[in-house]
């Protein structure tokens, strides 16, 4: 889209552009379809000599059961922080609304976590649960339950949801509330004026009305889960134990950085870009439509 | 107020007042773990009330030095963690506005294939790609400095998206009134755009100090230096370095740091804030 009035063509626009474009190329443009190139390239580990295989890192990649399983436990992870978080949210957001005084005052208490760092919310949420000082290992020690996540897989899951989960609260909090209470006044009264109840207005009124922003939640709940908790994972578990944690976003690294696997890092890579844009699509097709509400 | 029911009032506040417990509660534990020293924070059970320590620690992290060899003051990471913050937005805002300017008031040919060179970095996050943009930025010569640091996370779409939307709601009739003027583009964009999206740019600039201030995998592929360590991954190599013993006082003493201005940010400017998310992300 372009201003009806608009300036005449000159030199101008391209200087203007210019600094995000020559960014844009150097560090994404360029980065990522280097990454396209190398999953199609089998590299000895010091780089030394490389050979087009075209898509055998794919293959290899889809006959892997580790791959696969790491995969599985991505989707595993990311629903429950996903269905966790929005629940959550939705609950506090609702009371929230309905409640007369006070609104403001507990959205300013229930927002900051969004300003932790995920990593910092992974070494808090560790430091409680650690198994031989942890506040909340000791008290579950006392009602007899073992709490070992560096032994444990299913403990360790656990922790990460935990930890993920906490964070994204505020955010999903926030748009929650903030659909709520773009809802006119006078539908949620003529309900109760016919008799319906704080639940049953909740219910056939106001949850089936922000379904747009619990669409549009889901799915960076989604993109969150499966990016930016990488800073909880790296610092909580490191993927352990026995890669019980290790997800999608962790192995790209760990395979890449540590593993020295080029040619499969790049790979991964590349399935992850797909999956983001295939998010990104999804979300923009249906904010498009959104329009006819 | 729609009618009275003391049940369901009751009913939320206790849903809303336990909601602020459970989020506040590792931020209360980790005040009060970082206000014992070093003895009490290996004794089970650990307190659950603050103690006398804190000035103490807090005069160790930033004087003495917190890791290992007790070298890295807190103040230097803190500091890189807010040159770093304040690069990204402060570059982030102006490459935006100016190609949003472009894109919006200027016909010119390869307008729309600029446009789709941007928006296709809108959502693709430097997880995905880290690998090659490592090798990017390794080759330019800028690992370990600020610019290695914050160009890479600068080039995405989200800002010029924004601004793109705000100037499409600014009124033609203001264009066409500079021009009788006798204004060019750039006086234009001085003195007409830059004023009329100033809340839009605040709101900005707190998400993206956000933002910034968070990052974590990043300069942790970047600084090998310690004196280029920002205050979020600092903690990491703290609690790494001391895998066996961990000083669990001072890490929770420089977990506090490293949350206090972001969230500060967050309640401080909150009218910002919830503007900037609910504007970027939509």
């Amino acid at each position: 889209m372009i201003k009806r009035t608009h300036f005449k063509p000159s030199l101008l626009p391209y200087l203007l552009v210019a600094p995000q474009i020559i960014i844009t190329v150097a560090f994404f443009i360029w980065p990522a379809s280097q990454a396209v190139y190398q999953s199609m390239l089998l590299e000895d580990p010091f780089g030394l000599k490389s050979e087009l295989i075209w898509f055998e890192n794919y293959a290899l990649l889809f006959s892997d059961e580790i791959y696969f399983s790491t995969f599985l436990r991505t989707v595993v992870f990311s629903s429950l922080v996903a269905f966790l978080s929005l629940s959550i949210a939705l609950l506090l957001a609702a009371t929230a609304d309905h409640v007369v005084r006070g609104t403001r005052t507990y959205r300013t208490l229930l927002i900051w976590p969004y300003a932790v760092a995920p990593v910092v919310a992974g070494t808090i949420w560790m430091f409680i649960f650690d198994p031989t000082l942890g506040i909340v290992s000791y008290f579950l020690h006392g009602i007899g339950y073992e709490w070992n996540h560096r032994l444990n897989g299913n403990q360790a899951m656990a922790l990460i949801v935990l930890a993920a989960t906490w964070k994204q609260i505020s955010y999903n909090f926030l748009f929650f509330l903030a659909g709520m209470q773009a809802i006119p006044k006078s539908l949620i009264e003529a309900a109760a004026i016919d008799g319906a109840g704080p639940a049953r207005r909740f219910w056939t009124i106001i949850f089936p009305l922000i379904s747009p922003t619990t669409f549009f939640l889901m799915v960076m709940n989604i993109v969150y889960a499966f990016f930016e908790t990488f800073g909880i994972v790296h610092a909580v578990t490191k993927g352990g134990p026995a890669k019980a944690t290790e997800i999608l976003v962790y192995k790209v690294f760990n395979d890449g950085f540590i593993g020295l696997d080029l040619g499969g890092s790049a790979a991964q890579s590349v399935i992850l870009m797909l999956i983001v844009i295939t998010l990104t699509v999804i979300q923009f097709r249906y904010i498009e439509r959104k329009v006819e509400y | 107020m729609i009618e009275q029911r003391p049940v369901a009032a009751w009913f939320s506040h206790t849903v809303l007042i336990l909601g602020v417990v459970v989020v506040a509660f590792p931020i209360w534990i980790t005040f009060v773990g970082a206000s014992h020293d070093a003895i009490r924070m290996t004794q089970v059970p650990l307190p659950l009330l603050p103690g006398d320590q804190f000035f103490i620690n807090l005069k160790a992290a930033f004087v003495d030095g917190v890791g290992n060899a007790k070298e890295q003051s807190v103040g230097i990471m803190m500091f890189n963690s807010l040159i770093m913050a304040l690069m990204i937005a402060v570059g982030k805002i102006a490459i935006s506005l100016l190609s949003a300017f472009a894109i919006v008031y200027f016909r010119f040919p390869f307008r729309m294939m600029f446009f789709w060179m941007i928006f296709i970095t809108l959502m693709l996050p430097v997880e995905v790609r880290i690998l090659p943009t490592f090798e990017v930025v390794a080759n330019f010569g800028m690992l370990n400095n600020y610019w290695g640091l914050t160009v890479p996370l600068i080039a995405s779409a989200t800002a010029t998206f924004m601004f793109r939307q705000v100037f499409l709601t600014v009124p033609d009739e203001l264009l066409e009134a500079a021009r009788i003027d006798g204004a060019g583009p750039m006086r234009f964009f001085k003195d007409i755009l830059l004023p009329v999206s100033r809340t839009n740019i605040a709101a900005l600039f707190v998400i993206l100090f956000i933002y910034g201030w968070n990052q974590y995998l990043w300069p942790l592929l970047i600084t090998t230096d310690k004196s280029m360590y920002t205050i979020v991954m600092g903690i990491k190599q703290m609690l790494e370095a001391a895998e066996e013993a961990p000083e669990w006082h001072l890490i929770m003493m420089t977990t506090l740091l490293a949350m206090i201005p972001p969230v500060l940010v967050v309640i401080g400017m909150q009218k910002l804030f919830i503007k900037g998310l609910t504007e970027t992300e939509k």
